[in-house]
């Protein structure tokens, strides 16, 4: 399929896949950086089973959403693509 | 069965199956060589990124480090992790759109400059071998543990079974290993694991056992550990921070930006049909990651609590040294484990008082290598065990030897040295550079430099710093000029092994540390492995000044960064 996109078309993409990305970078950062290092010791305070929360995340938690958030952006991107027709046939 | 006899039976078994494939996927194109003819299936990819990933540091030692470090383990498990969401978000989708060959080639198409493609292949060089001497550690161990053959002849055969598939197949005979190789690993991995939390807990899934009561009591295993550990003096295991919260930040962030810089990893992505097969192919690589990573913290404290439960039984009363089980003698005659009566009493006392601690050598690697034994597994269990340490290392030293000859023969010597040779020329160059590296691997294996004992974490600092932020530059930024990128590459690494070379010796000869190794003389208390994020930040802040003082780049750079961020147009792909 040949792109035929405008420059403006361009920028718009481009503009929407960025705050996508940053939108899912922050939950990236909280879960990983902010529930598993920083508000650790606040997090540790409540206990799920056998697992202090802030522990969990550490351990765990963290690294089920980074698969989640990967497959959201595969969605979200293929959408986005479809929308400005730039998808690969 | 004797477990010697079964465990030749099963390693045979694994690299008979890797020899099969060698001769199946041979290469005929540089296309198949380099990126194994660009269709793989994405979950394929996937799958082999996992094992190519998950190197013996993963395999054998990660959970032995947790086990020892407790929530300060956490850093690797983050780190390992969290940098596919950065591969997959910010680089893998536009580099796979790129569509060329080698990471090299892609500095130095966008930074127009054969200076900056050299740049990066050094860099690239610098980080891939500290990585792979670890391997051809990890492949020589293996075997000289199970099958009882010494260190030299295990490295030899293990170099011989790389050199087969990597030599002849390239990237095609690498990837359908890895994927067979990843199905040993995890099978390796995953069992054990399993036994051990329905001993322990009751629940056969580890990553909830690990959450769940021991069998019998009201007790949680985690509070229990807790509890055990203070007791001999240790500190708490769930709340052990490593050195301190801004180090475990900085050593995270290393190992993630590491690891989305890290080019046997990024070219993995070079071999799925599409754009949008190099997205999901990230996730999918993850979701394999995941299942040995949320297992490894279980096996981690399992382990560590069964091994002090087995010293200690009750609270105060230790095992006499002559009743020690069968597993215990197993281990001291390998030296990874050893006992001294200090007090002459003949009972086991464990604690973290070093001039009372009688266990004087607990290696951490015996966590998961004698995990089976501890948990008196069956025979097939162990062999499998030492069949999945091999897979784990082979596939990580396949991988990093393919990154290092395409960088020899595709961006030396066809970009630089002799543009004119042909395809026909190219492909036997790149067979010839694959068998130099994994001779050259083979020579550092057998003579181990005096720096070969931190390496690992090492590779990801250097990749962090040298190769992450100038992809990151190149693909966010159509302004950075070639002169911006090689300086902040060039200052990037230099700052990362200055920092590591004053505090851990020049080439890590001790001597020659002039800071010493200690903590009060780090910048910010960050350890010399965690500094790899420094190092990047580094990098960002010179190239980016770099950049304000030189002239733009030309518009045809600005065109291909406008081109790699869209993603129809990519290159068709072959079938196979």
């Amino acid at each position: 399929m040949a792109i035929k996109m405008t420059e403006e078309q361009a920028r718009q993409y481009w503009r929407r896949n960025l705050s996508l990305m940053m939108k899912l970078l922050v939950v990236w950062f909280v879960v990983s950086y902010g529930c598993g290092i920083m508000f650790v010791d606040v997090l540790n305070q409540i206990q799920i089973g056998g697992y202090k929360l802030g522990f969990w995340f550490a351990q765990q938690g963290s690294i089920y959403v980074f698969v989640v958030l990967i497959f959201i952006y595969r969605s979200r991107m293929e959408a986005l693509d479809r929308e400005f027709g730039v998808e690969e046939e | 069965m004797e477990l010697q006899t079964l465990t030749y039976i099963v390693v045979g078994f694994t690299f008979s199956i890797y020899i099969g494939i060698a001769i199946w996927a041979r290469a005929g194109s540089t296309k198949d060589f380099y990126v194994a003819g660009g269709g793989v299936h994405p979950i394929a990819n996937g799958m082999a990124t996992a094992a190519d990933w998950m190197s013996a540091a993963s395999f054998i030692g990660m959970a032995g480090l947790i086990a020892y470090m407790g929530y300060g383990g956490s850093v690797f498990l983050m780190g390992w992790t969290g940098g596919f969401v950065i591969l997959a978000m910010l680089l893998a989708p536009y580099l796979r759109k790129y569509g060329k060959f080698t990471v090299p080639e892609f500095i130095g198409d966008r930074f127009y400059s054969q200076t900056a493609r050299v740049v990066a292949v050094v860099c690239l060089i610098i980080c891939s071998v500290t990585y792979v001497i670890g391997q051809m550690k990890g492949i020589g161990v293996s075997f000289s543990r199970f099958l009882e053959v010494d260190y030299d002849t295990g490295l030899i055969v293990g170099m011989c079974i790389v050199f087969f598939y990597a030599v002849l197949g390239g990237m095609k005979g690498i990837t359908y290993t890895q994927i067979a190789q990843y199905c040993v690993l995890i099978l390796a991995y995953t069992i054990p694991a399993i036994f051990i939390s329905l001993q322990l807990t009751g629940n056969p899934i580890p990553q909830l056992g690990l959450g769940s009561t021991l069998v019998g009591t009201d007790t949680f295993l985690l509070d229990k550990l807790d509890q055990v550990v203070v007791e001999l003096g240790f500190r708490e295991y769930t709340t052990d921070v490593r050195i301190s919260g801004i180090n475990m930040f900085a050593y995270t962030a290393s190992l993630m930006f590491g690891t989305a810089g890290l080019p046997h990893v990024i070219i993995r992505f070079f071999t799925v049909p599409k754009v949008r097969d190099a997205r999901s192919s990230a996730g999918w690589a993850l979701i394999f990651i995941t299942i040995l990573y949320t297992t490894a913290p279980a096996v981690a404290a399992m382990a560590r609590l069964n091994l002090m439960q087995t010293i200690e039984p009750e609270a105060g009363n230790y095992l006499a040294y002559e009743e020690r089980p069968q597993w215990f003698r197993n281990w001291e005659k390998t030296g990874l484990l050893a006992f001294e009566d200090k007090n002459g009493d003949g009972l086991m006392q464990y604690s973290a008082n070093e001039s009372t601690n009688e266990l004087v050598k607990v290696d951490r690697d015996i966590i998961v290598l004698a995990n089976p034994e501890i948990a008196q597994l069956p025979n097939w269990v162990i062999a499998l065990v030492a069949a999945g340490g091999l897979a784990a290392a082979l596939s990580t030293a396949a991988g990093l030897l393919l990154a290092i000859a395409s960088a020899i023969s595709h961006d030396l010597l066809k970009g630089i040295i002799a543009p004119n040779i042909s395809e026909k020329q190219e492909l036997r160059a790149s067979r010839v550079a694959m068998a130099l590296a994994i001779a050259g691997a083979g020579y550092l294996g057998f003579n181990p430099p005096d720096f070969a004992a931190g390496t690992v974490a090492l590779a990801f600092g250097l990749a962090a710093s040298s190769i992450f932020p100038a992809l990151m530059m190149g693909i966010f930024s159509n302004r950075v000029t070639k002169e911006g990128a090689i300086a902040g590459m060039l200052a990037g690494i230099g700052v990362t092994l200055f920092y590591v070379f004053q505090h851990k010796g020049i080439m890590f000869i001790a001597s020659t540390a002039f800071l010493g190794d200690m903590s009060p003389n780090w910048f910010l208390g960050i350890e010399p492995n965690a500094f790899g994020v420094v190092g990047a930040i580094v990098n960002f802040a010179v190239a980016i000044a770099v950049t304000k003082v030189t002239a733009a780049p030309p518009a045809e750079v600005r065109e291909m960064v406008e081109s790699i961020r869209i993603p129809a147009g990519a290159e068709a792909a072959v079938d196979h």
